[in-house]
């Protein structure tokens, strides 16, 4: 199994490998040829797992990373993650395969494109293996990371810029929610264990802390999947380059919330809360996505709005499915457990036909030069292939057969009309909304997915409006789109293969814990003879097409609603008040006065430091172990005194530089007398480069010091108050800390560093041993302020030179 | 820097970074049982930069020795979590170090730790970080 955290690192070490390559080979090759390989054998990899999933079996593999604090690397293989795995690198290895093609190798910055790419499936990969919370959570942030660096890809741009900003703002502040609600349940549970947590399922339900910590983590998910009110940073997200649009931002990533609520499932299910929320807030969404999707004139813009509301499809499924939890699982309630098995199951259709979407919107864009649809028309005869495609993944979208749209459609209004005759959590007041909702949504759904179709394929040529005349994409484009289509149609007809091999091994996670993939039997058809989904999609399509042929004359009623109210109104003025009002507190404090600092930071030390002396009583002095004062050291502290006054009353810099190091040498001696030599050694050290330091800076001072030279320096009571203040604390905490002892000393454990580290200079081994992770840090601390402080003046060079230049 | 005339210090530079030079690697490697180690080695390296610098002029310092010291220091700190990492291959949480004794051909019983390679990485990020403030605020005129 070691295998499984191989395929996690794999993309990760191909994202460091990739820039090499790019060096090495751009010229001849479009290295997306090299990069291809990876998905496809983890795809390959994978498939191999198929048999052994279906059976109900699943995989575990463990690497310690931090076992004190019980952070472990727990990889964890079951049904659903399999399904999530293979999309992931399914899609993937098309999406490479496409923007092989749709990407120039001479224009783009291509090894920007791959890096992140890989990054991301790497991300993607370890998020739905991983059984570690915090683990799950690092990869999810690295997943939005990613995003945001491939929505920026074409940085020069203004859009992208902006929608790269939104989707990071929004979606890491759902992740930081998220870690707040795993923070949460790891303390009522006491383990990081995703399927220990699931364990305990009843003294999360009983605690006080389950509610909050339901919403944080709901909160987490709805903005990954752009669930309604958070879904505005999607359609702005379009501004990707389009193979990202298809493979993160319909086909995987988004769906990583569908993901933690399915994988949350079992620990929240069967309660009200969790049923009215991720049910509630889905039908929500879905209706809202499908009513603006209508609107939309850019195609891009328009497929946007439908994922979300096919998001919030499949999250209204797992809503209705997670009843099953509160039933149990038996033939009556085995209804629920068919929404869950349809929320499973259009996830899987979604990707397929909501990706060969995007790559013949691609296209278009590729071909014409334009996705706006008002531009468009006419295409039919230039673009057969590609209208085929288009009319394919269109209808499977809107529910019609023989598309796999239409089984998964089918089953969704089975779930909405038995979750309207439920009789637990007050579904039967206004539980009849469930299926008019899905109803007027699917309405939409139908116009938009002709207008996709219709008005960019049918209709009149225009080619005035184009940028280039329209021609048939490349071969090698049309390949990933007709591999996706192609399984729309397969699975309309073999549904049920689809469904025993890998759809209900994920469907047993989703399922109360004594359910195994193998008990579970449901069969999915096209035909169930004239019942309700039956009328109810006839319906759609009469209705559909009435409003689609009148489209016309009810389209201006969408300028009805005002502007100002909407929610990316919202976002905008709600960033630039908190800019403003950031700007405004921190230009009270930042007056770049360095002295100002020095005042913040040392009256700080005081009142914190002095609190912490004070408040508990702390402050002791016991002087009976203390060693009698010899006398070198009253000389070396005569000495220091005499050095530290000097700096204090010195009449120019260079004197008091020279005292200050002084000052560091005395320290010196003083370790030296006490018997610590490396301290004494790198104090030393420290001491003669920051001399060295200082009398390099001493040439860029001001030179404000020679005015007041006159009259001597002025009398400040305030600094007198903050200098006296730091030493006198300082030197009570020093007292108070010799004088008592809480604890046992833990030097005799560091005693031991020959035994432990092979070391027999125990600071050494400490520093790189026993602390080493505090020395990593710190060693990275360093390195930043270097950097920083290299790029600070470097900067305001090019900046004084470009500004002399320019007179 | 100024051009003043100071031949005599620059005479006992030539020597003197030598010296320092050399007393840097040793406390770099001594730092193991005796006292030293990567951080006080880095310094001490740095320092003896820091002497080429104050008795020559930046340029030709520069001339000799052509390394970028962010590039030092990036690489000091890669150095160090890779050893982390390292840990991994062994099936170790991260950050676990092991020592062995091995009997090398002119040093005879030697000890050997993954611990010192830690510490090259510590030294070279001192080294890196504290030549490249030093240079970037004595460029700056």
């Amino acid at each position: 199994m070691v295998w499984l955290s191989i395929i996690i690192l794999v993309p990760f070490i191909a994202a460091i490998i990739v820039p090499f390559l790019y060096k090495v080979f751009n010229q001849k090759i479009h290295i997306g040829w090299f990069v291809l390989f990876i998905p496809f054998l983890i795809f390959i990899y994978l498939l191999t797992y198929i048999p052994s999933i279906s059976a109900g079996k699943t995989f575990t593999y463990l690497v310690q990373w931090i076992p004190t604090y019980d952070i472990n690397f727990e990889l964890y293989m079951d049904g659903l993650s399999l399904v999530f795995g293979l999309l992931i690198t399914g899609i993937g290895s098309l999406v490479i395969f496409y923007s092989i093609f749709y990407l120039s190798k001479e224009r783009e910055a291509l090894h920007n494109f791959y890096v992140y790419l890989m990054m991301f499936m790497g991300a993607m990969l370890g998020l739905v293996f991983s059984d570690n919370i915090l683990v799950i959570y690092v990869f999810w942030e690295l997943t939005s990371i990613s995003s945001f660096l491939l929505i920026a890809y074409w940085y020069q741009r203004q859009r992208s810029r902006y929608g790269a900003q939104k989707s990071m703002l929004i979606t890491i502040f759902g992740g930081l929610s998220m870690l707040a609600g795993f923070i949460m349940l790891s303390i009522i549970t006491d383990t990081y264990s995703m399927r220990e947590i699931a364990s305990q399922m009843d003294l999360i339900h009983g605690h006080e802390l389950f509610f909050p910590l339901m919403i944080l983590i709901l909160i987490g998910a709805f903005t990954k999947s752009a669930q309604f009110p958070f879904s505005i940073w999607l359609p702005d997200a379009m501004e990707a380059p389009t193979p990202i649009s298809a493979y993160l931002h319909s086909a995987t990533m988004v769906k990583a919330g569908i993901y933690l609520v399915a994988r949350f499932t079992p620990v929240f299910g069967g309660t009200a809360e969790w049923f009215w929320l991720v049910s509630g807030i889905g039908i929500l969404t879905l209706l809202y996505g499908s009513i603006n999707a209508v609107r939309q004139t850019d195609l891009k813009a328009l497929l946007a709005y439908s994922t979300i509301s096919q998001l919030g499809l499949i999250m209204s499924l797992l809503g209705i499915g997670s009843a099953i939890l509160y039933f149990g699982y038996n033939d009556e309630s085995s209804v629920y457990a068919i929404a869950s098995l349809a929320a499973v199951f259009h996830l899987v259709n979604h990707s397929t036909f909501k990706g060969s979407l995007f790559m013949v919107v691609g296209i278009i864009d590729h071909e014409t030069g334009t996705r706006d649809i008002r531009k468009l028309g006419g295409l039919l005869s230039f673009m057969p292939i590609s209208f085929t495609l288009a009319v394919i993944g269109s209808f499977a979208m809107a529910g019609l057969p023989p598309f796999n749209g239409f089984l998964s459609k089918e089953m969704f209004f089975t779930a909405v009309v038995n979750a309207s005759q439920l009789e637990i959590f007050n579904m039967e007041t206004i539980g009849v909304l469930f299926p008019v909702i899905a109803w007027i949504a699917s309405v939409f759904t139908f116009v938009y997915s002709m207008i996709l179709v219709f008005k960019t394929f049918g209709g009149k040529y225009k080619p005035k409006m184009l940028e280039k005349p329209a021609h048939e994409a490349p071969l090698g484009m049309l390949i990933p789109p007709a591999i996706l289509a192609s399984l729309v149609v397969i699975f309309f007809f073999f549904p049920n293969v689809l469904a025993n091999y890998l759809l209900k091994p994920a469907l047993a996670s989703l399922l109360p814990e004594e359910v195994t993939a193998v008990d579970i039997e449901m069969k999915i058809s096209a035909w169930h003879g004239w019942n309700t989904e039956l009328f109810m999609t006839i319906g759609v399509v009469v209705i559909g097409s009435i409003l689609y042929i009148l489209l016309k004359k009810w389209i201006g009623l969408y300028s009805v609603y005002p502007q100002s109210f909407t929610l990316n109104r919202l976002y905008d003025s709600g960033l630039a008040k908190m800019e403003s009002g950031a700007k405004t507190i921190t230009d009270q404090y930042m007056t770049g006065s360095l002295r100002a600092y020095m005042i913040y930071i040392f009256s700080l030390l005081i009142f914190v430091w002095g609190g912490a002396l004070l408040l508990p009583g702390a402050f002791s002095i016991d002087v009976s172990n203390d060693a009698p004062v010899s006398f070198y050291e009253v000389g070396i502290m005569g000495s220091m005194l005499a050095a530290a006054l000097t700096v204090l009353f010195a009449k120019s810099r260079l004197t008091a530089i020279i005292a200050v190091g002084a000052l560091g040498y005395l320290v010196a001696i003083f370790f030296v007398l006490f018997r610590a030599p490396d301290l004494a050694l790198t104090q030393l050290v420290v001491e003669t480069v920051t001399t060295a330091l200082f009398l390099l800076c001493f040439y860029h001072l001001p030179k404000f010091k020679k005015e007041k030279e006159k009259k001597g320096i002025p009398f400040k009571p305030l600094n007198l108050i903050i200098s006296l203040g730091v030493g006198t604390v300082v030197t009570l905490f020093a007292i108070s800390a010799n004088s008592s002892r809480m604890f046992e000393p833990v030097s005799s454990y560091f005693e031991d560093s020959y035994e432990l580290a092979g070391a027999r200079n125990i600071v050494n081994a400490i520093l790189v041993d026993f602390r080493g992770l505090d020395t990593m840090l710190e060693i990275f601390v360093l390195t930043i302020v270097g950097l920083g402080v290299y790029t600070l003046i470097k900067l305001r060079l090019a900046r004084r030179e470009k500004d002399e230049g320019a007179e | 820097m100024k051009e003043p005339n100071d031949v005599i210090l620059r005479s006992v530079t030539k020597v003197a970074v030598v010296i320092i030079f050399t007393f840097s690697i040793n406390l770099f490697f001594s730092g193991h049982h005796l006292p030293g180690g990567g951080f006080i080695g880095g310094l001490g390296f740095a320092a003896a930069l820091t002497l080429l610098f104050l008795s020559y002029d930046i340029e030709t310092v520069r001339e000799n020795i052509s390394l970028d010291f962010k590039k030092v220091a990036v690489v000091g700190v890669l150095i160090a979590v890779g050893t982390g990492l390292g840990s991994f291959l062994f099936d170790a949480p991260f950050l676990s170090h092991t020592f062995d004794y091995f009997d090398l051909p002119i040093f005879g019983k030697t000890e050997l730790a993954t611990a010192v390679l830690f510490d090259v990485g510590v030294a070279m990020a001192v080294i890196g970080t504290a030549v490249t403030v030093i240079m970037t605020i004595s460029e700056d005129r």
